[in-house]
């Protein structure tokens, strides 16, 4: 018998055989299993998108002697669908390679295509408009990037395309951490001080997100009083007992903000 | 790096579970081309758990379970080697694989961690036997398979399991078997 050495996936292909009488030939392999019956001396037929995962298959010809060859189902050139993974899901705005995109791309029958394919990558922001483009090939199958996230918070689409096929992915890009953190102090009924920030920024000037906590925290006399204070509209917003020399200052996470020494006004 | 993982393997290849397989096995140098740096422990994890598949494919072709992929394998390509399975159970036949070696390339492994692809050169037998456990054929066969690899609760999982020629290697073929 004679198979071919090599079949794309879901082509049509057949083997030919010789001799005389009845016999069985079986295609086995990991990705299938298939048997037909043959008169010997006859080609036996496959049509299309009979053997069609991908792999190594073991042709056994089994009549008066049994003949064994080897086959390869090979992927289809020609893709028809993207496995597209991008992550995270959110970040902060301005971060230098904070998004990865991995493309894993299959052909009709979900095998692997193994032929170097181009695949662009874009990341546009809300309007539409494509702030960023690459375009990587796939080796083994596989094509992956890193794109910076946009100065300006907002949805993101990012999108994975080769030959027509394509996967998009929403990415949340969050404003990042306060910038410039700054509050003022005045006094207020009762032996009180009222501190508010301005509005709370990151360092490309998008507001932070309400309920970001904010903290303030008043040292007098070696005592520490602190306030945790989510923002509210822009601003965050505390009243303070007031001692006259007390030391007052603000800080949101990790990024400080100003200090005031409190003078009673 | 390789040097590491070598008295892993060997003891994978020497605990008591593997020793009725007890294929050789050889680590390539990775070739990541700029993704991520695989960790030596996740390296560890990841040979460790791609030989345990070996073993279940091995037993689900052999006995034609399908259910015996579970613990090893996802996606696509459980659903191809439970499909094949079932083809198997029809035609009243079934495969006995039996990996002799493997030597195995880490590939990619993607920026976030959540896949990891290796190629295994991989030397097995394959004996496909009809319903009275008689042999219709037997061969040594030589494949590249393409893995990815993903993870799950406790270990990573093989998602694709794709193997195409061997191309660095002369193919041996005696392939007659008397009947």
């Amino acid at each position: 018998m004679s198979p071919p050495q090599r079949v794309a996936a879901g082509s049509a292909f057949s083997i030919s055989t010789t001799g005389s009488g009845q016999a069985v030939l079986y295609i086995v392999g990991p990705g299938q299993a298939l048997r037909r019956n043959v008169q010997l001396g006859e080609a036996v037929s496959f049509p299309a998108g009979v053997l069609f995962h991908a792999g190594r298959y073991l042709v056994i010809l089994a009549g008066p002697s049994t003949h064994t060859r080897e086959m390869d189902v090979t992927p289809a050139d020609q893709p028809h669908s993207l496995s597209f993974l991008a992550k995270p899901s959110r970040l902060p705005v301005g971060l230098q390679n904070g998004i990865s995109g991995t493309a894993y791309v299959f052909d009709a029958y979900r095998n692997l295509v193994t032929t170097p394919l181009p695949v662009s990558f874009a990341l546009s922001d809300q309007g539409g408009g494509a702030s960023q483009t690459q375009t990587v090939t796939t080796r083994n199958g596989v094509a992956w990037t890193r794109m910076n996230s946009a100065a300006k918070e907002g949805s993101a689409k990012f999108v994975a395309q080769t030959n027509g096929v394509s996967g998009t992915r929403v990415i949340e890009e969050v404003p990042g951490s306060p910038c410039g953190l700054t509050m003022h102090a005045t006094a207020a009924a009762g032996d009180k001080v009222d501190l508010q920030t301005t509005p709370v920024r990151d360092c490309a000037g998008n507001a932070v997100p309400d309920g970001t906590i904010v903290t303030f925290t008043e040292t007098y006399k070696g005592e520490q009083s602190t306030a945790d204070v989510p923002i509210k509209k822009g601003i965050a917003q505390v009243v303070m007992p007031a001692h006259i020399g007390a030391r007052i200052s603000v800080a949101s996470g990790v990024v400080a903000g100003n200090e005031i020494r409190w003078g009673g006004r | 790096m390789i040097k590491r993982l070598l008295p892993t393997i060997c003891l994978l290849a020497a605990s008591p579970a593997l020793l009725a397989a007890s294929p050789s096995v050889h680590m390539e140098p990775p070739q990541l081309q700029g993704s991520r740096a695989i960790e030596p422990l996740t390296r560890t994890a990841v040979v460790r758990d791609y030989l345990e598949s070996w073993k279940s494919f091995r037993a689900a072709m052999a006995q034609n379970r399908p259910s015996l992929l579970d613990q090893d394998f996802a996606g696509t390509a459980k659903e191809k080697l439970t499909a094949t399975i079932q083809e198997q159970a029809k035609l009243g036949i079934h495969t006995r694989y039996q990996d002799r070696s493997h030597d195995l390339q880490f590939v990619f492994y993607s920026p976030e961690g959540l896949s990891i692809q290796l190629i295994d050169n991989v030397v097995y037998e394959e004996r496909v036997l009809d319903h009275d456990k008689k042999t219709l054929a037997k061969k040594q066969m030589r494949a590249r398979y393409i893995v990815v690899l993903t993870p799950a609760q406790t270990r990573w999982k093989v998602r694709i399991f794709q193997a195409g020629p061997n191309n660095t290697r002369d193919i041996s073929a005696s392939g007659e078997v008397a009947r």
